[in-house]
């Protein structure tokens, strides 16, 4: 491949990723996103004024534990996942309703070139979001701590890992659900039905044969999370959230990672195979 | 007559044409279009047709906006499942009254540029020139959402010619402009053809096409039933009034004005009240009289062919062929 195709198909990334990025941040049908995102951020900043309001000191560890499970079972299991249907699912699903999607095909851009664009701005605009998000969760979530007792986590304790841990989780989440669903938003018409088996699917990873645990986004992002659901949430104790939050064989680090990035490959991949042979018809919709 | 073109390809070789062989396009078990050969020149070429005769498939079939389900087709020698080469010597104004949102008429075509690989300046440069071109400069910093029909018509084919192709393929570009706009545009299209570039332009109203086109394809039923110069299909027109809706802001003084001319054998009012439906035996002299009223007071929002009325035409003209097949 030569150099100044190569400068051609940057040029033409960048172009799709300005157009797309905008559309999809400001895009009036994606408010509902922003409610999911920022959810969290609402619920651990009234935790934190309720607990400075009634005087209670609270305990560092006994937060990390909250953080961890709103994280797991509401953040990234709903808010990333819903979000990433809003997002990726409209990358081209959208476009096909609007009556826009020709616009991109009378251009002299490859499909791949194509997908790629559309798929980085759907992470970028994704990472975004959630990203900000995790930032505001983490600092409203220890607000009502004094000083010295947040300086002691975040510089001497566990607080910055933490963190960066999160980010990079809610970053791997949007990039393999991203994956997922744009491909199902290339694949199905009615994004209903595919979005409701993906959801059943990671609901019931704990439960299935190991083999197949490792198809699924959930499975890896759970190894990666820094701090484990906290105990009371298990089948043991006959919660009902209990199957879900169960991670009865973690990978590690790199092979969650590694898992993560071949899933969502193997997902792209078939994205790209899918719009090379998509028909603009318009009518059948 | 599928063979008269096909032997013009001993004339200048299919790297200068524009080539369809054998080629069907089902959509399930609905017919597009089936076993069209066509050999299409340089110079202005028209897909005439009533609607759902395949004009517009056979247009998204050349562009790779949809595949046959047999045959091949070239365009210049390309392939059109290879959008990165052909688009650079194609641009299509699709029918599609759709656009990305949120985009100014500036944005829409500066944008579409940028996706070339074109630096800033020089996609603002030829965005601007293509805006010009199309007489849009005005309203170039608008938002389309906000653009009447006749200037999304002209935005999308300042997105047609921006990148300077030289295949011009335009789905119904007449439609929804008013008669100096509509004067405007043919004369633009004249120049492109004259620049040497091939125009594709599709049509039911047979007097749009009879004005600009060296050649012309009819089409019924997915089947392409006559092509060759329009001087021949003129002829069979001249004897059937074709039938015109405006739209303007005094539909009664106009339907008045028009009324005493003898070309126009009728001239009624719209059922909405807001259009003023004429039928006349010669078009042109028509278009001319209503660029005189545009510029006496009469505000005219649009001016569009009747279907059933054009239908007809077609009908006539669909069964004089096969009457003489």
């Amino acid at each position: 491949m030569n150099e100044p195709r190569w400068a051609l198909w940057r040029a033409q990334l960048r172009a799709i990723i300005r157009l797309e990025t905008k559309k999809t941040l400001f895009s009036r049908r994606g408010i509902w996103i922003y409610f999911l995102a920022f959810a969290p951020v609402l619920i651990f900043l009234f935790h934190s004024l309720y607990l400075m309001k009634t005087g209670q000191a609270g305990d560092i560890a006994e937060e990390t534990h909250i953080f961890a499970g709103v994280f797991q079972l509401f953040f990234l299991r709903l808010a990333i996942f819903f979000g990433c249907v809003g997002i990726f699912m409209n990358l081209f699903r959208g476009e096909v309703l609007d009556k826009s999607l020709h616009y991109y095909f009378l251009a002299p851009v490859r499909r791949p070139v194509l997908l790629a664009g559309k798929f980085i701005s759907g992470l970028l605009a994704a990472s975004a979001i959630f990203g900000t998000s995790v930032l505001l969760q983490f600092a409203v979530v220890y607000w009502h701590f004094d000083s010295n007792t947040r300086q002691e986590y975040f510089l001497h304790g566990h607080g910055l890992a933490h963190l960066a841990a999160y980010l990079g989780v809610t970053l791997l989440a949007c990039l393999g659900y991203g994956a997922v669903f744009l491909a199902a938003g290339v694949m199905f018409r009615n994004p209903l039905l595919p979005t409701a088996a993906v959801l059943v699917w990671e609901a019931i990873n704990a439960i299935l044969p190991a083999a197949l645990q490792r198809i699924s986004v959930i499975f890896y992002l759970k190894s990666l999370c820094p701090v484990l659901i906290p105990t009371e949430v298990s089948l043991d104790q006959g919660n009902p959230l209990g199957f879900i939050a169960m991670n009865p064989s973690p990978a590690s680090t790199l092979t969650a990672i590694f898992g993560l990035l071949a899933l969502s490959l193997v997902a792209i991949a078939f994205s790209s195979r899918q719009l090379r042979r998509m028909e603009i018809d318009y009518g059948a919709e | 007559m599928t063979e008269r073109v096909s032997g013009n390809m001993n004339v200048a070789g299919p790297q200068t044409r524009i080539v369809f062989e054998e080629v069907s396009k089902f959509y399930g078990e609905v017919l597009g279009v089936n076993r069209v050969n066509l050999s299409i020149p340089p110079g202005i070429t028209s897909l005439v047709g009533p609607n759902g005769s395949g004009k517009t498939t056979l247009m998204n079939l050349m562009t790779g906006l949809v595949r046959p389900s047999r045959g091949r087709i070239s365009v210049l020698g390309m392939a059109p499942d290879d959008p990165e080469r052909l688009f650079r010597v194609v641009g299509y104004c699709t029918q599609f009254d759709s656009f990305p949102r949120g985009l100014t008429g500036y944005d829409f075509i500066y944008s579409y540029l940028r996706l070339f690989g074109y630096p800033h300046a020089q996609s603002s440069e030829m965005a601007v020139r293509a805006i010009d071109r199309v007489s849009l400069a005005d309203a170039a910093g608008r938002k389309i959402a906000g653009y009447s029909k006749g200037m999304r018509q002209r935005i999308k084919l300042a997105q047609a010619i921006c990148h300077n192709p030289t295949v011009l393929v335009l789905d119904e570009p007449l439609n929804g402009l008013d008669p100096l706009i509509r004067a405007e545009t043919i004369a633009l299209f004249r120049t492109l053809a004259a620049e040497g570039l091939h125009l594709i332009i599709s049509s039911h109203v047979l007097h749009e096409v009879d004005v600009i086109s060296d050649q012309v394809v009819l089409l019924s039923n997915g089947y392409v039933v006559a092509e060759g110069k329009i001087q021949g299909v003129r002829d069979e027109i001249q004897e059937h009034p074709m039938q015109v809706l405006i739209r303007c802001d005094k539909p009664g003084e106009l339907a008045s004005q028009v009324f005493h001319e003898d070309y126009v054998v009728e001239a009624r009012m719209h059922n909405d009240r807001q259009g003023v439906l004429v039928k006349t035996r010669d078009a042109d002299r028509f278009y001319l009289l209503l660029n005189r009223i545009a510029q006496n007071g009469i505000e005219i929002e649009s001016v569009a062919p009747a279907d059933d009325d054009v239908l007809s035409v077609y009908e006539y003209l669909i069964g004089t062929e096969e009457s003489t097949k």
